[in-house]
C-alpha cells in the first residue's frame, strides 16, 4: 500500500545540542493505517509529531509525504528542508488536533471550520458551509454551529478542532494527546469519534496515553523511550507480549500486561 | 467679557482641540502597529533602534518633544517655524502616542498563546493571513483597556499645543484668564475636558461591549 509518511533517521537535539530528544527515528505510515505512539513522558513523541507537521525543524534525517520531499539529508546528513511553494503543498497533506485544542476564541464553531477552507483551499463559501455542516453532524455538534468555543466544553472542542481539521480534506491526521486535557468523563466522547475515523479508514497517527484504547483502535502501535522506538508492531503483541524489558516495565506502570 | 462672549470665543478653539485629538489618533494608532512590528523584529539592529526611539519618546516629556518638532528645525537648520502650527503639533503627538501604542500592541500581541500561530500554520495560512485573521482581531479586544486608558490621556495632553502657541481651546481660555483676571475660563476648559472624556469612555464602552461576543 502506498506510503503517505516517510521519515528517516530523524535527529532532533535542543539547547545548543546538549538535550538529545530524538535519536535516529525512521517511520512510515501507509495508506489507511492507525498507528498509535505510546510512551513515557519526556520520550519525545510530541515533538517526533511536531517535526513530521513541520512545526519544529528536524537537525539530521528525511521527511517524505506521499513520496515527496519535505526535507532531504544533504552530505553531512543535515536536513534541508523543500522550498516554500512544496512545503506549501505538503502541509495540505496533513491535519494536526492538538492537545489543547487550538480553536480560534473570535470565531463561531461554523467560521473555525469555514474560514481555513475558503481562506486555504478557496472553496466557495457554499461548499464549505456544506462541509463544515456535515462534518458538524459527524461529531454530534450539528446544534453548536453558531456557538462560539468558550462556550462549549472541553470535549465538545476537541471534537470541533478534529471537524476543522478534517474539512481540510488531509490524507493523514496527527492527534497529540487528544484527551489529555479533559476531564475523565469527557475523554469517551472524543475517543468515539477517533475510532469512528479508524473503523472509515481515516490515516492516523495517535500520541496518546489511552493504553486500553490504543489497543483496540490501532494497526500498529509504536513504544518509544529515551528518543528512540523501542518496539513497535501489531497492538496484540506489543500490548500482550511485549518483547523488550523497557516496554513491559512501561506497561506494567498503566497496569496493561 | 459676559460669560457669553466668553464661552464663544472659548468654542472657537475646542476645533483646533479636536484637530489635535482625531488627526493624532488617525495617524499614530496605524503607526503604533508598523513601531511594535519593528520593535519585534527578528533582525537585532532594527528592534534594539526601535527599542531605544521608544524609550526615547517615552522617557522626555511630550512638551519637550513639542517644542522640539516645532522649533527644533528652526535652530537646526534656520528653517522658518511651521505658519500653521497644527502640522508639527500632530508630528509630535502622533509620534509620541505612536510608542505608546506600539508598546501597548506589542504586549497585546505577546500575549497571544502560540498554538493560535501553530494551528494556523498547520491549517495552511500563509503569515500575513495568519495576523490578520487570527491573531489582530484578538489582540484588539485584550488592549482595549490600555487604549481606552491613552485616549483619555490623550485628550487632556491636547492642552500642552499652548507651549508652541497653537491655537486651541485651552490657549484662549488661557488668554481671556490673564486679560480679565477670571478664573472661569479654567472652570469652562475643565468641564470641556470632563465632557470630552465622558464621550470617550462611552464611545469606548460601547465598542468593547461590542468585542464581547466571546470569552
Ligand atoms: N522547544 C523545546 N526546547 C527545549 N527542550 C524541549 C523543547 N521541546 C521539547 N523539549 C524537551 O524534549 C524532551 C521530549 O519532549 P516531548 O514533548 O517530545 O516529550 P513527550 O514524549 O511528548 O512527553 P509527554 O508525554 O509529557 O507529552 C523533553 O525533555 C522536553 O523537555
Ligand atoms: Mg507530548
Amino acid at each position: 500500500m502506498k506510503k503517505i509518511l516517510e521519515m528517516n533517521h530523524v535527529q532532533k537535539s535542543f539547547n545548543d545540542n546538549t538535550l538529545h530528544v530524538l535519536k535516529d527515528i525512521s517511520m512510515s505510515v501507509s495508506e489507511g493505517e492507525v498507528v498509535s505512539i505510546i510512551g513515557p513522558s519526556g520520550s519525545g513523541k510530541s515533538t517526533l509529531l511536531r517535526c513530521a507537521t513541520l512545526l519544529t525543524e528536524m537537525d539530521g534525517g528525511e521527511l517524505l509525504y506521499d513520496g515527496e520531499y519535505a526535507a532531504k539529508n544533504d552530505a553531512d546528513g543535515r536536513s534541508v528542508y523543500s522550498g516554500k511553494a512544496e512545503l506549501k503543498k505538503i502541509r495540505s497533506i496533513f491535519g494536526l488536533v492538538f492537545q489543547s485544542f487550538n480553536l480560534f476564541p473570535h470565531y463561531s464553531v461554523l467560521k473555525n471550520l469555514m474560514d481555513p477552507q475558503i481562506c486555504v483551499l478557496g472553496r466557495s463559501k457554499e461548499d464549505a458551509q456544506a462541509k463544515a455542516i456535515e462534518l458538524l453532524g459527524k461529531m454530534n455538534l450539528s446544534d453548536k454551529a453558531e456557538a462560539y468555543p468558550c462556550q462549549l466544553s472541553g470535549g465538545q472542542q476537541q471534537r470541533v478542532a478534529i471537524a476543522r481539521a478534517l474539512a481540510m480534506d488531509p490524507q493523514i491526521l496527527f492527534f497529540d494527546e487528544p484527551t489529555s486535557a479533559l476531564d475523565p468523563e469527557l475523554t469517551g466522547e472524543v475517543l468515539k469519534v477517533i475510532k469512528k475515523l479508524a473503523e472509515e479508514h481515516m490515516t492516523m497517527v495517535i500520541v496518546t496515553h489511552e493504553m486500553a484504547f490504543a489497543r483496540a483502535v490501532s494497526d500498529r502501535v509504536i513504544f518509544m523511550d529515551g528518543g528512540v522506538i523501542v518496539e513497535q508492531g501489531d497492538p496484540e503483541d506489543v500490548f500482550g507480549a511485549p518483547k523488550m524489558e523497557r516496554t513491559k516495565q512501561f506497561l506494567k506502570n498503566y497496569g496493561q500486561s | 467679557m459676559d460669560l457669553i462672549t466668553m464661552l464663544k470665543t472659548m468654542l472657537d478653539g475646542m476645533g483646533g482641540t479636536c484637530a489635535i485629538f482625531f488627526l493624532t489618533l488617525l495617524f499614530a494608532l496605524p503607526l503604533g502597529m508598523v513601531v511594535a512590528l519593528l520593535r519585534m523584529s527578528k533582525v537585532k539592529v532594527i528592534s534594539s533602534i526601535t527599542r531605544a526611539i521608544i524609550s526615547v519618546l517615552r522617557g522626555t516629556p511630550l512638551m519637550l518633544q513639542l517644542i522640539a518638532v516645532t522649533y527644533g528645525p528652526y535652530y537646526l537648520f534656520e528653517l522658518p517655524v511651521a505658519k500653521n502650527k497644527l502640522v508639527p503639533v500632530v508630528i509630535a503627538f502622533a509620534i509620541n502616542y505612536a510608542a505608546y501604542f506600539a508598546e501597548i500592541y506589542r504586549s497585546g500581541i505577546e500575549s497571544i498563546p502560540v498554538g493560535q500561530y501553530e494551528a494556523a500554520d498547520i491549517l495552511g495560512y500563509s503569515k500575513i493571513q495568519t495576523f490578520f485573521r487570527i491573531i489582530l482581531p484578538q489582540v484588539l479586544k485584550r488592549i482595549m483597556p490600555s487604549v481606552t486608558n491613552e485616549v483619555v490621556t490623550l485628550v487632556k495632553d491636547t492642552s500642552l499645543a499652548f507651549t508652541v502657541s497653537y491655537v486651541e481651546m485651552f490657549t484662549i481660555g488661557k488668554q481671556i484668564a490673564n486679560s480679565q483676571s477670571s478664573f472661569v475660563p479654567f472652570v469652562v476648559a475643565g468641564v470641556f475636558y470632563f465632557v470630552f472624556n465622558a464621550i470617550v469612555d462611552y464611545v469606548m464602552g460601547k465598542a468593547e461591549k461590542a468585542m464581547n461576543y466571546y470569552q
